[in-house]
């Protein structure tokens, strides 16, 4: 009998916390099936010289962060810092850029303004790259070890804590 | 004095221009080949376009679903499958676009929940039902005319004998 008089709370308690939980996650945070896998090959122009061609191969033996950036993308305004910080501070690993469906100019001149903290940039213009990738909104950032395979993709800005709590710890362990 | 054009007229005109422009507005999609736009379509209608989540790949406007859109038509120009281009989605993007996703132990319980839903309800509306008809008549109300008579109403001053209310 008490059992049985308990049980309709015990209900309102598990919809709580299944409501408490389903506010906390973030329906844009979609896991990426690409973690774990082989980074997607690609061969394309930097941004800043469109003779230079940039291979996923040229990347192999290192560990290294590819940053998806645009000029047009807001939300790049304010995780941009975090990256120049960052690449100034002697980051532990090089950044690459990938300037995604922008215009060369634009993007060039975005990097004149707010400094470049990319070691080069890949330039994406028609977002084949992305596309490969995964990417279904910008910035996201994908960590690549020496072997080329993705270990990490962050979704959104990166913000100082991210940086701190989550990508640098992961970088000492893929450089250890 | 008489109207020069009658309501019915300008109803009617309005009705006209309202049919033109909209027909203005929803342009064909502009494809070489209606089979592969048919096809595109339908493949579309089953992915998620993951900027707009609650719009499926067929009716977003996202600049990332306007490029899938054109993958998948260059892919079904180079012969491929339905099942190779919702690989190819998947692959990228995971079981999230698709609105169909497949049977594994991620998604049991996406499959199986409501069915463990109904079943829950249907077994305690059973046992409730149980329970109610091993119980004698008098756990419950008595009949009343109103219960069984549709044409009853309640009498405003009902008459003097079912005033009394027997001791249960």
């Amino acid at each position: 009998m008490k059992a049985r008089t308990l049980l309709p709370l015990a209900i309102f308690l598990a919809l709580v916390v299944f409501l408490a939980v389903g506010l906390r996650l973030d329906p844009r945070e979609v896991p990426s099936p690409l973690v774990g896998k082989a980074a997607p090959a690609f061969s394309a122009p930097s941004l800043a010289a469109p003779d230079r061609v940039l291979r996923r191969e040229d990347m192999l033996g290192k560990v290294w962060m590819l940053n998806v950036w645009a000029s047009w993308c807001v939300a790049c305004r304010a995780e941009h810092p975090v990256l120049v910080e960052y690449s100034r501070s002697g980051g532990s690993v090089p950044v690459y850029g990938l300037n995604y469906k922008d215009k060369r100019e634009d993007g060039l001149r975005w990097l004149r303004q707010f400094g470049n903290p990319y070691t080069d940039t890949v330039y994406d213009s028609d977002g084949r790259i992305g596309i490969n990738y995964g990417v279904y909104g910008v910035p996201e950032t994908f960590i690549i070890d020496r072997a080329g395979v993705i270990r990490y993709k962050h979704i959104g800005p990166i913000t100082p804590e991210a940086l701190h709590d989550k990508i640098e710890p992961l970088l000492r362990q893929l450089n250890a | 004095m008489r109207n020069p054009m009658p309501r019915q007229v300008i109803a009617g005109l309005c009705f006209v221009l309202a049919a033109l422009s909209t027909h203005a507005v929803e342009a064909p999609p502009v494809a070489a080949n209606p089979q592969i736009e048919a096809r595109m379509m339908a493949i579309s209608n089953e992915l998620r376009c993951l900027v707009c989540q609650n719009q499926t790949i067929a009716d977003s406007h996202a600049e990332l679903a306007v490029d899938l859109r054109q993958e998948i038509r260059e892919m079904i120009a180079a012969g491929q499958s339905d099942q190779q281009i919702r690989d190819y989605m998947t692959e990228r993007y995971g079981d999230f676009v698709l609105y169909r996703p497949p049977f594994k132990a991620s998604t049991m319980v996406l499959w199986l929940g409501p069915a463990l839903l109904l079943l829950l309800a249907v077994g305690t509306l059973i046992r409730v039902l149980r329970r109610r008809q091993s119980l004698g008549a008098d756990a419950f109300e008595p009949e009343t005319d109103a219960d069984t008579d549709p044409d009853a109403t309640i009498p405003f001053n009902p008459p003097e004998n079912a005033r009394h209310v027997p001791n249960r």
